[in-house]
């Protein structure tokens, strides 16, 4: 036994639905009270992964470990995990209590806990005394906490939630995603959350894993994925991302001397080095890019500004480069009565870190 | 005064929904039911007629013992037509609402093409099948006999003698209760299929899913979840078999012989040969309270699964 055991690990599993291949050869490690969130576009095996786990999908290669037990064909219902699902599924037929207390009473568990369970579970998502309401009775946020009431209430070894929040309305949506992230913390039970919303899975979790087409992409914690993306697809589908291309002028060193436009060439930092003559794309957030009238120092791109769009907490600048590519720039709004510092047509300077920039090649 | 017109076009409305079906539904169900009623309170005329003589003596003759004999034997036949059909086409029902929409239909088509032929035929055709010198005893005495007595011509052991002896005679089926059921079965089968066909294809998974998420077995998830969920169609599948089947007429006439006749054939007689108007009026109104109370027990007991609930047992 390992001091601190897995809670889920998929090595090698893969899933096919007739040609289409739902989860292709995903292997992930979750760790035990960890908040892992499986991100991704719809389609890109997500959901199945989640099924994978829960039992109602089988692999068709690879295998699933619960708690570092190998599930094999296990069911559903013999496995350590519970599942929020996406509509809720609450049964339709049975008021609240009866809802939360339906794991308990198929487990045997004796009268007396279960009604005090049951209590303490609905108490726990903030719907005391709403045991004999039918679920066609509560609103969505409502019917949401009772989904997680019933889950919980089994104190599983995982939680599965399956885009849980998806039918709430933005602002219950935001409010649900602090109260989950400190329910978890509380409860000390892994969550695996599936989820399409970026900026959810952002703020929830303690890693994420990027999905696209059944493969997993990147395994990192939220910071991670946003400022050192390892390919072009999370740097895209993860916020905002400005991608130039440049051709290597030298490398070495850690670091690859990038000429974009035509332009000064630029120190990028590169963790594998590109030939020299390659070409080559770097990625840059439009938050980390500042503008100025005149060049700061050598390493500014020069360029026009095309379009101004206000946002209110910031600005947004779309500035054409003399190879047509624009470029997206966003400054923050820090002081009334500046909020567009550069007509359009301005000439402009583009400046950033030279850390903020990713060196992508594929 | 606002109000006015807007009420007397919900009057107008209501009379052009409601009124073709109303008019037609008093002039030829309820006045002739009314008619019916009154008879069942009259005497039979020495010539066949009807003598207004108001008396319960023609309700009191059902409680023979010959008439409550085939009563309860009707009543035996409809609860045994009802039950079989329920452990035969729930399943059929549900394996045609899981399948893909494609398929479905196609299934649902197969299931209705007997309908398209003729019922008498098709209860005739049984009747051909079932007899003494019909079809299946025609192989059940020949070639399954046949095949016996070869088999204990080769294989001389003892286990062969009680089957030759048994292939030896025809079964007897036709002119048996069981041969009735059979009929009323086939005839009825479809009418059980489609309500829970209805209520299967309306079942949500994710709640079969969540059910066994949460413990439940196959089983379990059936009794708890699936079963509950597709109760109104077993209801109105149940009700839609037994209701025709206490009535039922046709069917025993043809398969039951001369000894297993149903109520449907007692109101048959005293209408057409005993020409006993007020007993079969008697006897049709007592069908009917049995079919109303029997139905109306029938939907307590399945919305009661749900309500019960209310309760707050867990």
């Amino acid at each position: 036994m390992t001091p601190r055991q897995n809670a889920v690990q998929l090595s090698q599993v893969s899933k096919r639905f007739g040609r289409v291949t739902a989860v292709d050869d995903v292997s992930l490690t979750i760790e035990d009270g960890e908040f892992f969130s499986l991100l991704g576009p719809s389609g890109c095996g997500k959901t199945t992964t989640l099924r994978l786990i829960a039992g109602f999908e089988l692999p068709d290669r690879g295998d699933v470990f619960i708690g570092g037990k190998r599930q094999g064909e296990t069911p559903p219902y013999q496995r350590p995990v519970n599942t929020v699902f996406q509509n809720y599924a609450l049964f339709p037929h049975m008021n609240i209590a009866e809802n939360v207390a339906f794991g308990l009473i198929m487990r045997k568990v004796p009268k007396q806990d279960i009604l005090r369970r049951v209590s303490a579970a609905l108490e726990m998502v903030r719907l005391p005394g709403m045991e004999h309401r039918r679920p066609d009775q509560l609103s969505g946020g409502q019917q949401q906490r009772v989904a997680l009431a019933r889950a919980l209430v089994n104190e599983p070894q995982v939680l599965l939630l399956d885009e849980p929040l998806g039918a709430l309305d933005m602002k219950l949506r935001k409010a649900m995603q602090l109260e989950l992230k400190s329910l978890q913390e509380r409860v000390g039970i892994t969550f695996v959350y599936v989820t399409h919303d970026q900026e959810e899975a952002l703020t929830m979790s303690d890693r994420i894993a990027v999905m696209s087409r059944g493969r997993v992409l990147q395994v990192d914690p939220p910071h991670e994925v946003y400022e050192r993306p390892l390919n072009r697809f999370v740097a895209d589908f993860i916020g905002e991302t400005n991608f130039l291309v440049g051709v290597v002028k030298a490398a070495g060193r850690g670091k690859a001397t990038v000429a974009v436009d035509g332009q000064l060439p630029l120190e990028v930092p590169a963790e594998r080095l590109p030939g020299t003559g390659e070409e080559v794309t770097i990625a840059i957030r439009p938050e980390k890019i500042s503008l100025h009238a005149e060049p700061p120092d050598q390493r500014a791109v020069a360029g026009t500004v095309d379009e101004v769009v206000y946002f209110g907490t910031n600005t947004c600048y779309l500035v054409a480069l003399t190879d047509q590519t624009t470029v997206t720039v966003r400054c923050q709004n820090q002081q009334v009565g500046q909020h567009v510092s550069f007509p359009q047509g301005a000439r402009v300077y583009l400046h950033w870190q030279q850390e903020s920039v990713r060196l992508l090649r594929e | 005064m606002g109000k006015r017109p807007a009420s007397r076009r919900a009057i107008v409305r209501l009379l052009v929904l409601i009124g073709p079906s109303l008019l037609y539904l008093l002039t030829f169900f309820l006045f002739p039911l009314l008619l019916v009623f009154a008879i069942s309170f009259g005497e039979r005329g020495t010539y066949g007629g009807v003598r207004w003589v108001l008396n319960l003596q023609n309700y009191v003759r059902f409680f023979d013992p010959l008439s409550l004999r085939i009563f309860g034997r009707t009543l035996y036949i409809a609860l045994a037509t009802t039950i079989i059909c329920l452990v035969i086409g729930y399943p059929l029902a549900y394996f045609i609402g899981t399948r893909s929409p494609r398929w479905r239909n196609g299934l649902l088509l197969l299931l209705m093409i007997p309908f398209w032929t003729n019922f008498l035929v098709r209860t005739y055709a049984w009747l051909l099948l079932l007899r003494d010198a019909g079809v299946i005893n025609l192989v059940w005495t020949g070639a399954l006999h046949n095949l016996v007595s070869a088999l204990a011509a080769a294989v001389p052991i003892p286990l062969w003698q009680p089957l030759l002896q048994a292939t030896a005679s025809p079964i007897r089926i036709y002119g048996t209760d069981s041969a009735i059921i059979i009929g009323l079965v086939y005839g009825w089968l479809p009418q059980m299929v489609l309500p829970c066909y209805a209520a299967t294809e309306r079942l949500d998974f994710s709640l079969v899913e969540a059910a066994q998420d949460l413990y439940a077995n196959r089983f379990k998830s059936f009794t708890r979840v699936i079963l509950p969920l597709t109760m109104p169609g077993v209801v109105a599948g149940s009700i839609l078999v037994f209701i025709p089947s206490l009535g039922a007429y046709i069917t025993p006439d043809l398969l039951g012989g001369a000894k297993s006749i149903m109520i449907g054939n007692v109101i048959y007689s005293q209408f057409m040969s005993a020409r006993d108007y007020p007993f079969g009026s008697a006897v049709s109104f007592l069908l009917m309270a049995v079919m109303l109370i029997g139905t109306l027990i029938y939907f307590r007991l399945g919305t009661a699964r749900t309500h019960v609930t209310d309760e707050g047992g867990i």
